[in-house]
């Protein structure tokens, strides 16, 4: 049967009582929802703040360690795990970035659509999936079971890598998806090589949101406390040494810290290092924010 | 500079599709050919076998040969980036590189074969944009995004990318069709100049454009859907539009096709 308005007059008037009932409704729940989604972020950050911003705001924070301070004792600083955190960061970075983004390129540029690059692909995605714990585990029974190794910061890194790599290699692939075919053919018309299209035309095109993948992955990876657990006793001390045994991460010292008698000054320590690790994670975005719009060019 | 294009007995698949067959036909320099007919026949796949572009397509393949000046492009060891060096192509969508300025498109494809010298690239970009018929309305944001120009902008920005290189032939694939009007008669006052230094071959939907622009005109069409491409006719231009030998032809320029 067909809606046959011809032969009616033209009605322009508002929709029944029902509909807007049920539009209410809708527009209700819908922003119920959102709000509902925004209350947990709101409680944590305002709880971190309230609670760690009077030592994070004092510059002692940023240059001293924990060393000779105990729970009931004032003073000290989060310098020793803040190095550890950004150390682990940086060798893990310097693993996965590499690999993830000529992996994406080998996946997208070379090897599209053929069957190795699915497999390649499905064994990403099941990476992307695993618990740090799982990657912490195994990066124990390959160093230290197998090989023979001690415990070390390079092992958590390398634990770390095998949860940023699939991060950067997807965000990075979706990246490489995006750059439309025709700047490649566009380049290969000028007489220009495969390799230097990629160089010079796809990954230039990609940047910003390559960028974006790499930090994201560096804030998930910062954050992850079993691999720390696992792989590395926490010290208080400063230590810049790859191949130490102890190394101060700010999961770990929030971890050590998190039994401590609310009335004790340690307690307060333990807040002041989530929020640290909540700015330095909101600094990286802030970066790759600044990055993608820093190599965008100005259009007029 | 302009070189003469033979193309005989040119087969064109993509995996087992079979998209062209047979086609044979010669392209003289410093001329413009048009090639007409209706979508699918094959024009712009014929048109991208002339600088082995074709092949970036994964399982498109070529028998039979096209010759540059007596070389055979698909012959054993030549490579198909050397040949895309001198044998330029424009696409239908104008498709500047988004990450570079418009100096810098212009002088990519110079820069990305290695001329380094500010002097050479400063010289070839002023020249390529007065070629292409643009210095005029950007000599003054050379350091701006391409991406920001207008639809014919960046078209002529594209030709004059094209033509930066100084490549032998210009290959256009409907370089028009998404232009407006007033664009797409600055192209084409910008083809007629480009043909006295070049060899322009161009796939157009505009039948009008091929008689205003062409010296030689050729017209594909294909039996029907699935069944390949065929080169019908190919003549002068006054010839194909005035007095075409097919039948098929005359109906497809007199707009009774079918």
């Amino acid at each position: 049967m067909s809606l046959d308005t011809s032969s009616t007059p033209l009605s322009f008037r508002r929709p029944s009582g029902l509909r807007t009932v049920k539009n209410g409704a809708a527009w209700v729940y819908v922003s119920l929802a959102a709000v509902l989604t925004v209350i947990p972020l709101v409680w944590i950050l305002y709880t971190v703040i309230s609670q760690g911003y009077r030592l994070v705001l004092n510059s002692n924070w940023w240059l001293q360690s924990q060393r000779g301070i105990t729970p009931r004792r004032e003073g000290g600083g989060a310098y020793h795990a803040i190095i550890g955190t950004v150390e682990i960061g940086l060798i893990c970075a310097l693993i996965a970035v590499p690999l993830g983004i000529l992996g994406a390129i080998l996946l997208i540029e070379y090897a599209r659509g053929s069957k190795a690059a699915r497999a390649v692909s499905f064994a990403v995605d099941i990476l992307s999936g695993l618990p740090s714990i799982v990657a912490a585990l195994f990066i124990y029974a390959l160093f230290i079971t197998v090989f023979g190794f001690g415990r070390s910061v390079i092992a958590v890194s390398c634990a770390l890598t095998l949860l940023m790599l699939p991060v950067v290699l997807r965000s990075t692939e979706e990246m490489l998806k995006l750059v439309p075919d025709s700047l490649r053919e566009a380049s290969y018309a000028l007489g220009v090589p495969c390799w230097k299209t990629i160089l010079h035309v796809v990954i230039p095109t990609a940047f910003s949101g390559i960028s974006t993948g790499v930090v994201l992955g560096l804030a998930r990876v910062m954050g992850e406390t079993a691999p720390l657990l696992i792989l590395v006793s926490y010290a208080v001390g400063i230590n810049f040494s790859p191949t130490s045994a102890t190394m101060g991460a700010l999961p770990t010292m929030i971890n050590s810290g998190r039994d401590q008698a609310p009335t004790l000054p340690g307690y307060e320590r333990v807040w002041a290092a989530a929020l640290t690790l909540i700015l330095i994670v909101m600094l990286l975005n802030l970066l790759a924010r600044g990055i993608a719009r820093a190599s965008k060019l100005k259009e007029k | 500079m302009a070189k003469r294009i033979d193309v005989s007995n040119v087969d064109i698949y993509y995996g087992a599709f079979h998209a062209v067959q047979d086609v044979s036909m010669t392209v003289e320099p410093r001329t413009v050919t048009a090639f007409i007919g209706p979508s699918g026949c094959g024009k712009s796949t014929l048109l991208r076998t002339l600088n082995r572009m074709h092949e970036v397509i994964p399982g498109a393949h070529v028998k039979g040969r096209v010759q540059l000046d007596g070389t055979d492009l698909y012959g054993a060891g030549v490579d198909p980036v050397a040949v895309r060096r001198v044998v330029g192509m424009v696409f239908q969508r104008p498709n500047p590189f988004p990450s570079m300025s418009i100096y810098d498109n212009v002088a990519a494809g110079l820069r990305l074969n290695g001329v380094k010298n500010k002097g050479v690239l400063n010289e070839a970009v002023e020249r390529s944009l007065v070629a292409a018929n643009l210095w005029n309305e950007v000599k003054d944001r050379l350091g701006k995004a391409g991406i920001g120009l207008s639809g014919g902008q960046q078209q002529r920005l594209c030709i004059a990318r094209a033509i930066a290189v100084e490549p032998q032939v210009l290959l256009m694939d409907e370089p028009c069709s998404a232009l407006d009007p007033i664009s797409t008669l600055a192209i084409e006052d910008l083809i007629g100049e480009l043909k006295e230094q070049f060899t322009v071959v161009i796939v157009t939907h505009n039948m009008q454009q091929a008689a205003r622009v062409s010296d030689q005109t050729a017209f594909f069409n294909l039996a029907a859907q699935g069944k390949p491409g065929k080169l019908i006719e190919i003549g002068s231009t006054e010839t194909i539009f005035s007095n075409p030998t097919q039948k098929a032809t005359e109906d497809y320029i007199t707009g009774r096709f079918g």
